[in-house]
């Protein structure tokens, strides 16, 4: 394309169907404990 | 929902329920305004002064390929999934250790008081740690990932019980097919070259507080002389990095009204040598005098595209570090599960006080209204894990027409609940924040891919 560049895969809308395993870190464990920060935490199920 | 922004001269258009995220040229920025509200020919009519016909209708014609292809404009599929979601069964896969209500330094904005919360001073006892180990367990359901933040007060005034609760831990994970992670938040006074060895060999994360400069961090992290803490920990926290080979560790410090040019403290604590970072806004009561106000807003917006730019700017000398905040995967982040639910408290994750009264999270502890259980009885408050349970991004109505949702996943409950009593309502600063931040994030990972840098 010309005039736009897409920087992702988009899985979001994937991830409905296999998502949601909760193995991943919980985000107040990693470093914020006062900031929500979800986004950023990564994914840890092999299966998606 | 489209949400478009420029920043650092970059023009980014984010589709908020695909998670696509497009850099896209001025032509494109213009048209993504109007091309779901007007027809083609009032389009080109509108911006023929402007832009060339040809380029206009090729751009016209792309977004609509990627509206096709679901990149652009795409409808909400997730509200629907909701019943299930909210039907789902509740597990525990992580709590937070009040090992200490007890601390050695008296930082200024502590929520924890001087580190006891507000109540007594205590230290949790082994039988207390191993019962909520075994409460963990009990209630994880086929989680294999199980979490132990260590924490206070100062967890390394208790640090014998530290280690008695890892060894029960590692002593029985296996028999019940568990893997644990444990984790401790410490000021640093009482660390030494055995306890950062002990660390090393069982602590999958450590968090270091400290808050950047030396005259921003002695302002408010101060010993009970009131001596600074900046030169007793600094040294340590480098050590301890290093040993960890600045991995799986992050500095983090908060930034008050008395530093709002935090990007300056950021850089300082890079520039110390620590490649992990955090620096986070403080959340204080509004009448406290360190406390953000909404006329502050500008400046910090600045101060991060200003720590954006130079974090961008450091990646390319071969000089970068990892600023938490600005950390994110747009391809395989987490899953929308996650991102619906958010920090997971008082239902995934539970704090525990030193008696091993059970609280939604560490920010909830000592409110009488917030106490779920214990770790012997369990969960005995189940009206309020399900008010937990049901807190999501869905459910909280100021998140609904945000685009940020999925990065912030509703933001902080216990910031919500300090500001509005209320857990499903939003802390206005924070979010507008957290927007920024996102923005910023995004712009780093669009500017380094543009330039040949893999972030």
């Amino acid at each position: 394309m010309k005039h736009i560049k897409t920087l992702n895969t988009a899985t979001l809308k994937k991830s409905l169907r296999k998502g949601g395993c909760g193995e991943c870190q919980t985000s107040c464990q990693s470093a914020c404990k006062t900031s929500c920060t979800v986004a950023n935490q990564s994914c840890e199920n092999n299966n998606r | 929902m489209i949400h478009q922004f420029r920043c650092n001269n970059v023009n980014i258009v984010l589709d908020v329920y695909s998670g696509a995220v497009h850099v896209v040229d001025d032509v494109v920025y213009d048209l993504i305004q109007v091309f779901d509200k007007k027809e083609k020919e009032q389009i080109i009519e509108q911006f023929k002064q402007k832009y060339d016909e040809k380029d206009i209708i090729q751009a016209l014609e792309e977004i609509q390929a990627l509206k096709e292809e679901e990149l652009l404009f795409t409808e909400d599929p997730y509200e629907a999934f909701l019943p299930d979601f909210e039907k789902r069964n509740p597990v525990v896969k992580a709590l937070c250790l009040h090992v200490a209500h007890d601390c050695n330094l008296q930082c200024k904005y502590c929520f924890a008081g001087e580190g006891e919360y507000h109540g007594e001073r205590s230290l949790m006892s082994f039988e207390v740690g191993k019962k909520a180990i075994d409460f963990l367990i009990a209630h994880s359901g086929s989680r294999r990932n199980l979490e132990v933040d260590f924490f206070g007060g100062e967890p390394l005034m208790n640090f014998d019980v530290v280690k008695q609760v890892i060894e029960y831990a590692r002593s029985i994970e296996k028999e019940h097919e568990k893997n644990f992670r444990f984790t401790i938040t410490t000021n640093g006074v009482l660390l030494d070259e055995e306890k950062q060895k002990y660390i090393n060999e069982n602590m999958y994360n450590v968090v270091l507080s400290l808050d950047g400069r030396k005259e921003v961090n002695d302002r408010v992290r101060y010993t009970v002389n009131k001596k600074g803490s900046y030169d007793i920990i600094v040294p340590k926290f480098q050590a301890l990095a290093e040993s960890r080979n600045q991995e799986q560790y992050y500095v983090r410090g908060t930034f008050t009204r008395y530093n709002l040019d935090f990007a300056k403290d950021v850089l300082h604590l890079a520039d110390l040598g620590f490649k992990q970072v955090s620096i986070e806004p403080v959340v204080a009561p509004k009448e406290a005098e360190y406390a953000l106000q909404k006329e502050d807003l500008p400046i910090l917006f600045e101060q991060y595209e200003e720590l954006a730019k130079a974090l961008i700017k450091r990646k390319k000398e071969g000089q970068g570090f990892n600023f938490f905040h600005f950390m994110i995967d747009l391809s395989q982040g987490p899953c929308v599960a996650k991102r619906l639910a958010g920090c997971g408290s008082g239902s995934e994750y539970l704090a525990v006080t030193p008696e091993g009264d059970l609280y939604p999270c560490h920010q909830f502890v000592g409110i009488p209204e917030f106490l779920m259980g214990n770790v012997e009885e369990g969960i005995t408050n189940s009206s309020k894990q399900k008010e937990f349970q049901h807190c999501n991004v869905y459910a909280k109505k100021d998140c609904r027409n945000c685009w940020a949702k999925f990065y912030c996943s509703g933001g902080c409950a216990a910031n919500a609940y300090q500001f509005h009593g209320n857990i499903l309502d939003t802390y206005e600063i924070g979010c507008e924040l957290e927007k920024k931040r996102v923005e910023c994030a995004i712009m780093i990972q669009a500017k380094l891919l543009e330039e040949g840098f893999s972030n």
